[in-house]
């Protein structure tokens, strides 16, 4: 049963990962279309108006950049050129994901060293809440009267 | 002169929540019974005196009393009543007087209760809750007051607002008033605030019973859980709708195609949501198992703080967002306060700190305690990465001088993961037994699950392999769906087996005889699919934007999109409206029409865009009308966002709303539970003799 079970398991799977490579696609418009500014602007916040991506942002100015975006693609610039020209232009601001270098890393360290500290408290937690299991059973021996006390206590009841 | 009235009733209603603050603290502290009755008293009138206020304002928005500045700032001939009268929470001054209100209201519904229960605690609860209205109600009477007038003062060239009259000025009515900013204008705006006010300050009681259990030193027992128990729940309910709906109004109307933006204010309303979900889920192991005291307590004190940062953030625009329609000097009173209440109770907390044992041990690491626990801290991760994300612009300013964002993808990549494992542990967690779990017990389980979404996973990424990294959502969706089905599949198979019952037969008592637990369920169902329109929103979302003449088409995937024409034409509500007609087709074939809009509002200057959209249970074919040649109206620029699954997400909202009423309210003839315990104390005066 559960060798026939894995055996079609591992069928189906096989054919549809074949099936993936069969697929076919690739379309492409004239360089550069509304879609390839987008795909940067995207990546960039309109340095105006607060929180809103370029790509969405209605003003004049940033329509003016999403077409400075059209004219740089259509020079030959890459993405990361256009990337790193608004950056110099606009400061870091620009960027709708923080940098990984200086004071930036920062946004992206704590969040990690918080989930480092926080599985290593709730190992801690699990310890203790294992040992008060442990310490329990401690207590509730001493409740018993230890054997040797026992003999002394009939010894000494003896020598009454 | 009736505004003079709504005045006077604000004003006093602030003193007599003062009042009812620092009489009833006194009296607890001294135990002495006169104050806290006297304090529980005036608690009681501090209610309907800011009810006047509210029907005088919300009166005066109606009617269109443009001496006051707070209707001529969200109010206008324009706009229909029903308009007017949500304006009340429109703008700053009368959103803060609507808090104040419903937090009042919530306090009469707790002092009016049997005070017996919990007699040591009340006299507390009330200095906190009322404490927090009096903090509401002066921040509406002292810092921004919606029956302040507005003032023309000799020689000045602009209007002064001020509640009383000013040396050498004259009362000034404008002609018109402003209006509600015309985004506001729909229904999820509508729904949104009342519903988020009701969850923010529905949480203030189940704090302001932990803060009275702490100062009273109760906190072993679990009295102030058991008792705020349905609280929670009816909160987090109120605080999910308004999640939701705050959702559902930015996809109809900022158009951008998305629901959520991670955008600080949404930011600021999640983060209560996040400590709220996990106070839920934690008060469980506290109740059942007796551990967990003290993070209960952090939690709620949380949940209180966040409440508070998030109103604070709406409220102030401290950090520059697209929600600050609201801006004022609120910024340093209310940071003092959260300081204040934060401080105050973890210091509370720590002076209680030895004494909170646990009552139980566990025997494996591999236990449903554990697995709490560890749910209960990626929930706080979660909750710190989202803060601070929301406060690093801040940050940065202060430190580097420098601004910066941080926008989606920040967000995406690092609270993406830690709820991928929070919705996995959704899966796993319920068959995890407390104490201890034998893992090859477990494994079996949940094999059939596992095994079904691991071939649903593969299907579909051979059929989508141009997003692998969906593959991995996917089995982890189709694997929470199937092991929670098979949850209650495993129910309902027992007692067909055991009582002989019909499925469905089976199905109601199986819920009815357990409904906390099978409604948990139902809202699981609920979140993993609004978790589905977030993975279609990350994953699958594909957009295209080009500018076509009437008759051609635009192509996005199978759909089609013709131009058909361009009409202008004068709308209601003081707008000006251009309206595309476009043909939708899919694989060629003729669906509907689509009618993507762009409304200009005269008086604010203020363009808005409507989309035209094509919705399914699969995806929604969403489509923008974003821009025209100067030239005529034969060519417009179209946006088309292809969004699958987004209709999940308010499947999702309903579904959860239903669980939780599941979870909340018995159903079938099962007695109701008491939500808090009878204690006897015969010798104490009962607190309702002389009520």
């Amino acid at each position: 049963m559960r060798a026939r079970l894995l055996f079609a398991l591992l069928a189906s799977m096989g054919g549809f990962l074949l099936y993936s490579v069969v697929q076919a696609q690739v379309v492409q418009d004239p360089f550069p279309t509304d879609n390839d500014v987008n795909a940067i602007a995207k990546k960039l916040y309109c340095p105006v108006c607060p929180n809103t991506p370029l790509d969405v942002c209605e003003t004049q100015a940033c329509q003016d950049w999403r077409a400075l975006i059209r004219d740089q693609l259509a020079e030959g610039w890459t993405e990361s050129e256009i990337l790193d020209y608004f950056v110099a232009q606009y400061g870091e601001m620009v960027l709708a994901e923080p940098e990984r270098e200086g004071f930036s890393s920062l946004v992206w360290l704590f969040p990690i060293i918080v989930l480092i500290l926080g599985v290593v408290l709730v190992r801690q937690v699990l310890r203790t809440w294992k040992a008060g299991g442990e310490i329990q059973i401690t207590e509730s021996q001493a409740l018993e009267v230890q054997p040797e006390i026992l003999a002394r206590i009939e010894k000494e009841l003896e020598e009454m | 002169m009736l505004a003079d009235i709504g005045l006077i009733a604000l004003i006093m209603a602030f003193f007599l929540a003062l009042y009812s603050t620092l009489a009833s603290g006194y009296g607890g502290w001294k135990d002495r019974y006169p104050f806290i009755q006297s304090g529980r008293n005036a608690a009681l009138i501090t209610f309907p005196l800011l009810t006047i206020s509210v029907v005088i304002l919300v009166y005066s928005l109606v009617s269109l009393d443009f001496s006051l500045a707070y209707v001529a700032d969200v109010s206008s001939r324009a706009m229909a009543p029903f308009f007017r009268l949500t304006a009340l929470w429109g703008g700053q001054a009368g959103s803060i007087l609507f808090w104040a209100w419903l937090m009042a209201g919530f306090v009469v519904v707790v002092a009016r209760r049997k005070w017996d229960a919990d007699r040591e605690l009340l006299p507390f609860v009330l200095l906190v809750a009322m404490g927090t209205t009096a903090f509401f109600i002066g921040l509406s009477v002292f810092i921004d007051n919606p029956f302040a007038r507005l003032w023309h003062v000799e020689g000045a060239s602009k209007l002064t607002t001020a509640i009383f009259r000013p040396e050498n000025a004259m009362a000034y009515l404008l002609q018109d008033g402003n209006g509600l900013n015309p985004l506001l204008r729909h229904f999820g705006m509508i729904g949104h605030p009342p519903t988020t006010y009701l969850g923010f300050t529905g949480f203030v009681i189940p704090y302001a019973f932990a803060i009275a259990a702490l100062i009273k030193g109760k906190v072993n027992d679990d009295a102030w859980i058991k008792t705020t128990r349905r609280w929670t729940l009816f909160a987090w309910l109120f605080l999910s709708i308004g999640l939701v709906l705050g959702g559902r109004w930015a996809y109809d109307v900022l158009g951008w195609g998305g629901f959520w933006g991670w955008d600080p204010v949404e930011n600021a309303m999640l983060l209560p949501w996040l400590t709220a979900t996990a106070f839920l889920h934690s008060v469980m192991i506290q109740e059942k198992r007796g551990m967990l005291k003290a993070w209960n307590f952090i939690l709620i004190i949380l949940t209180y703080s966040l409440i508070l940062f998030g109103t604070f953030i709406t409220r102030t625009g401290i950090i520059d967002s697209v929600h600050s329609f609201a801006k004022s000097a609120l910024g340093p009173v209310f940071f003092a306060f959260i300081g204040f209440t934060f401080i105050g109770s973890i210091s509370l907390l720590l002076r209680n700190l030895r004494q909170l044992k646990s009552e139980n041990e566990i025997e494996s690491f591999f236990s449903r305690e554990a697995a709490f626990l560890f749910q209960n801290m990626l929930f706080l991760a979660v909750t710190f990465a989202v803060f601070w994300g929301t406060i690093f612009p801040m940050i940065s300013e202060v430190v580097t001088g420098t601004k910066m964002t941080v926008g989606p993808p920040f967000f995406k990549k690092v609270a993406g993961p830690l709820f991928s494992v929070i919705l996995l542990l959704m899966a796993i967690a319920p068959f995890v037994a407390w104490r201890r779990q034998k893992v090859s017990k477990l494994a079996n389980a949940l094999l059939w699950p596992f095994i079904i979404s691991l071939i649903v996973s593969t299907a579909w990424v051979s059929f989508h392999s141009q997003h692998p990294a969906s593959a991995f959502s996917l089995w982890m969706i189709s694997f929470v769906w199937l092991s929670i089905l098979w949850e209650f599949w495993r129910g309902i198979r027992a007692r067909m087996k055991n009582k002989n019952e019909n499925p469905l037969l089976a199905l109601k008592r199986l819920i009815g005889r357990n409904h906390r637990r099978y409604g948990g369920y139902i809202v699981h169902l609920g979140v993993l699919m609004i978790a589905m329109g977030f993975i279609g929103d990350s994953f699958f979302k594909s957009e295209t934007q080009g500018a076509i003449s009437v008759g051609e088409e635009l192509q996005i995937g199978r759909y089609t999109l013709r131009f058909d024409n361009l009409l202008q034409y004068p709308g209601s509500d003081g707008r000006e409206i251009l309206e595309a007609s476009t043909s939708l087709f899919k694989d060629g074939e003729y669906i509907r029409r689509l009618l993507p809009r762009r409304d200009f509002f005269i008086v604010q200057n203020q363009p808005v865009s409507v989309p035209g959209v094509y919705s399914t249970l699969a995806e929604d074919v969403y489509v923008l009308l974003i821009g025209w040649e100067d030239i005529g109206k034969e060519s417009s620029t179209f946006k088309i966002y292809v969004n699958p699954l987004i209709n999940w997400t308010w499947i999702g909202g309903v579904v959860l709303v239903l669980g939780v009423l599941v979870a909340a309210m018995p159903l079938g003839r099962q007695v109701m539970q008491s939500s808090y315990v009878l204690r006897r104390q015969p010798l104490k005066p009962s607190l309702e003799m002389e009520g």
